[in-house]
């Protein structure tokens, strides 16, 4: 221990580092018993915690001595825990036909969730994240629809898409491009695009109007309809709403009619399934406009 | 240090026989005598005390214990919905049952005004009795005193209890250690054990404990709470109160000069004497103290009360029985020992100890005929009546009226609604506005009702339910159980010409269609920019 080289603090008589700064010495007294315990408790948690517990990286992997635990594998289990746990829906779902589902407010709340769930994931790129869509991209919650807003016909939409030439059952529908292929002349087209802004009461010029009543009647209402409310079978729009998937001023119209645009939305059976396209179906028609 | 134990008759003789029998014991933490932080605890043996305090306190234990074991245990009948047991933390269905009051998680600010009522009943008790919650009520003094008991009960008082850690090893020592231990952890035990009753429902529990179909959490927290209490209440006791508690600090800087403590009376007591007549023969002054050392025998906390106040003292009073039942032997009045407050401490020194003196003249605070003088200050139980104390009772009080008064009026209704965000508002075909939200009706009463649901505020407009066409209505109805949240989606729609500002604020009213109470909510209808 070397006894002799002890420096002893005359005052308190204890033990002293031996350094001293300015003349001030430290006093080297024995740490307290119960933090010398805790200490060791710690140590020796330490040693079984870290044999216990994975804790030293190896190349793949850490330690797996005792516990085995392993969060990738708890996110798995739980996952799938999920899975199993809706199992029993999936499959009231798989056999319910898309109109009934709402006639169970269970299966329907699940439907719901799961299809807003979908949703953000395949449909939101086109529709927006709240579905509210773009020009160009029919806003899914009001309550115009183009090729109908029953539950059937929205799945129908889904499963097979729009101008998806891929699927032989896909909604299908074009219209001429009348100025483009010299079907009417500008002028024409003027005409007739003030006579369809009559139809919603929009600021329009009477002359023109009047002179567009007539290439309407022998041009348009084969799909529009005489009193141009479309037609949903054909994807024909209602002009005579306050929704325009492409706009509503004489200019956004008569470009419309003169070289059309037009959407094209995939066919999601194929890639999704009948259950997930169920799902989207009631929550594409919960969102207000469901017919 | 140690000193070898010497029988109380040891002390004894004939010729100078002391007036009390005179207890071998000396505080643990006398100032002359202090050992260092790291050395080992001095075990402390508290002898049984008999007396006025002890009786409230065996009486205060049995009240204690008996809420703490009991309550999870009593039924309050809420109907169909509800759990029938009266005091319940249900954390799964976040909700909080105390007999008649149910309290929601909303409603915590309950839970936070008991304890600032809690606070403040600690000022008031604590500048008017002092440490009355450590000495009597703290779960520590209690369950020690519990652990005590079985002590005695096995190994006897003090002496034999002494004896017998002196003592080598014997069948009968292993006998006794095992009894007392066995009995201590069966305590634990059962203390851990009643903790869990009052998270949930306290017979089904105690089924499914004891079948080992309790959920594993169950066992941990009896096996922590039973690890505590046989640590803290057989092995650490006092050292709990001196060391870890941040209490007594609390406490010591709320007392003052009024405010109860345990005294004890130098201005009688001084100079103390264990041989009186030999003193008295020698013409040397004499008090009371007739130096038998019981009060340092009975002390749990293991000090010595007339070294005057000291942090370790939790107030427990066992000395005043102590000292009580040897003035009441030796033909002295009681109270050498005594709830006193400074204040009327120093009077009564000044008394005894005129100004330049350093010695104690225990004649100065007696009358001829050896009964007290007048003069000197008994402080009485009317030493809590001071403007501290009533300000401290008058703010207690009122916080704890408004909140009777609140929770006597609270709605057991309420309604919130989330605005749609996105999109913030729908064009639909006929050029009207729609707006969408989510109704949140909280029916806070444990029967089902039904709520008629309206909105005013915003002229022409008609509301929408998902799933029904499209069909508007002005007043629609929900069903919502009992004790239940109800989500309800509507779609709000009002024509563009009645819409004077792109963002006017309108109110949903909910209404108990059974009953008196409604909620509203101001909510905002967007109406775009056109």
């Amino acid at each position: 221990m070397g006894d002799s080289k002890k420096n002893i603090d005359e005052i308190s008589g204890v033990e002293t580092t031996g350094h001293s700064w300015d003349g001030i010495q430290e006093l080297n007294n024995p740490l307290p018993r119960w933090w010398l315990w805790t200490f060791y408790g710690c140590i020796a948690f330490a040693i079984g915690y870290a044999i216990y517990s994975p804790s030293i990286p190896l190349i793949n992997g850490a330690t797996q001595v005792i516990s085995g635990y392993s969060r990738r594998a708890d996110v798995a289990a739980e996952l799938q825990a999920a899975i199993d746990a809706n199992s029993d829906l999936v499959a009231q779902l798989a056999a319910t036909d898309v109109a009934d589902i709402s006639k169970n407010a269970d299966l329907e709340r699940f439907a719901i969730a799961g299809g807003a769930s979908s949703f953000k994931v395949y449909c939101s790129q086109c529709h927006g994240s709240g579905a509210q869509g773009g020009p160009g991209y029919p806003n899914l919650n009001d309550d115009a629809w183009l090729w109908g807003g029953s539950i059937d016909q929205i799945y129908t939409t889904l499963a097979h898409g729009v101008r998806y030439q891929q699927d032989e059952d896909t909604r299908l529908s074009e219209m001429p491009a009348f100025g483009r292929d010299g079907i009417l002349d500008a002028t024409q087209i003027k005409e007739v695009a003030n006579y369809v802004r009559s139809f919603s009461g929009l600021d329009h010029d009477a002359a023109l109007a009047k002179e567009g009543a007539s290439i309407f009647a022998d041009n348009c209402v084969a799909c529009h309809g005489e009193d141009a409310k479309g037609n949903k079978d054909l994807g024909a729009p209602n002009l005579s709403d306050a929704v325009w998937l492409y706009g509503s001023t004489t200019d956004e119209i008569v470009s419309q009619i003169r070289n059309p645009k037009h959407g094209v939305m995939p066919a999601w059976m194929g890639r999704l399934g009948d259950v997930e396209v169920k799902k989207l179906a009631v929550y594409v028609h919960s969102l207000g406009g469901g017919e | 240090m140690f000193i070898p134990w010497v029988g109380v008759n040891d002390f004894m003789s004939i010729s100078d026989e002391p007036l009390a029998p005179v207890h071998d014991v000396e505080p643990v933490n006398r100032r002359d005598k202090q050992r260092p932080l790291y050395t080992a605890r001095k075990k402390i043996h508290p002898k049984r005390a008999e007396g006025t305090f002890r009786r409230f306190k065996w009486f205060v234990m049995a009240i204690t214990l008996g809420i703490y074991y009991i309550t999870p245990w009593l039924r309050w009948d809420r109907g169909d919905y509800a759990p029938d047991q009266a005091v319940l933390i249900d954390l799964v269905h976040r909700r909080f049952y105390f007999f008649f009051i149910e309290i929601w998680p909303q409603e915590f600010y309950y839970v936070a005004g008991m304890l600032v009522m809690a606070g403040i009943g600690l000022f008031l008790i604590t500048s008017s009795v002092g440490r009355a919650w450590c000495g009597y009520t703290c779960p520590q003094t209690v369950w020690v005193d519990l652990f005590l008991v079985v002590e005695r009960a096995v190994e006897g008082d003090r002496n034999k209890r002494i004896k017998l850690d002196q003592e080598p090893w014997s069948v009968s020592k292993v006998l006794k250690r095992v009894l007392k231990h066995s009995i201590w952890l069966l305590i634990a035990i059962s203390t851990g054990g009643a903790w869990i009753f009052y998270f949930a429902d306290a017979p089904t529990l105690a089924h499914e404990f004891l079948t080992g179909e309790a959920a594993s959490v169950a066992y941990t927290t009896v096996a922590i709470l039973t690890f505590t209490t046989y640590t803290l209440g057989g092995w650490m006791r006092e050292q709990v109160c001196t060391y870890m508690c941040p209490w007594p600090r609390i406490q010591g800087a709320m007392l003052d000069e009024h405010s109860l403590t345990v005294t004890y009376n130098n201005w009688r007591g001084e100079p103390r004497s264990r041989h009186q007549k030999r003193s008295a023969e020698e013409g040397k002054a004499i008090g009371d103290c007739v130096d038998c050392n019981a009060c340092v025998a009975v002390c749990p906390m293991g000090i010595d009360i007339r070294d005057g106040q000291q942090l370790e003292c939790i107030t427990c009073a066992l000395c005043i029985d102590a000292c009580d039942a040897v003035m009441d032997k030796v033909g002295r009045e009681r109270g050498l020992i005594s709830y006193a407050t400074l204040a009327d401490y120093n009077h009564n020194m000044r008394l005894a100890m005129p100004e330049g003196n350093t010695a104690i003249q225990p004649e100065r605070v007696r009358k001829s005929d050896g009964t007290l003088s007048d003069s000197i200050k008994h402080t009485t139980i009317r030493s809590i009546l001071r403007p501290r104390t009533i300000a401290y009772f008058l703010v207690w009080a009122l916080i704890g009226l408004a909140m009777s008064y609140q929770l006597a009026t609270r709605e057991r209704l309420e309604l919130n609604v989330l605005h749609d965000r996105n999109p913030l508002f729908v064009t639909l075909a006929n050029g009207d506005i729609r707006n969408g939200y989510t109704l949140k009706v909280l029916n806070m009463m444990q029967e089902p009702r039904t709520v008629r649901v309206s909105i005013s505020g915003l002229p022409g407009s008609e509301m929408s339910l998902p799933g029904t066409s499209g069909d508007t209505v002005t007043v629609f109805y929900i069903d919502v159980e009992p004790d239940k949240l109800k989500s309800q989606r509507v779609y709000v729609r009002a024509k563009p010409e009645t819409l004077t500002d792109p963002v006017i604020n309108f109110t949903f009213v909910v209404q108990d269609v059974f009953g008196s109470e409604r909620a509203t909510y101001e909510a905002r209808f967007e109406a775009g920019d056109e």
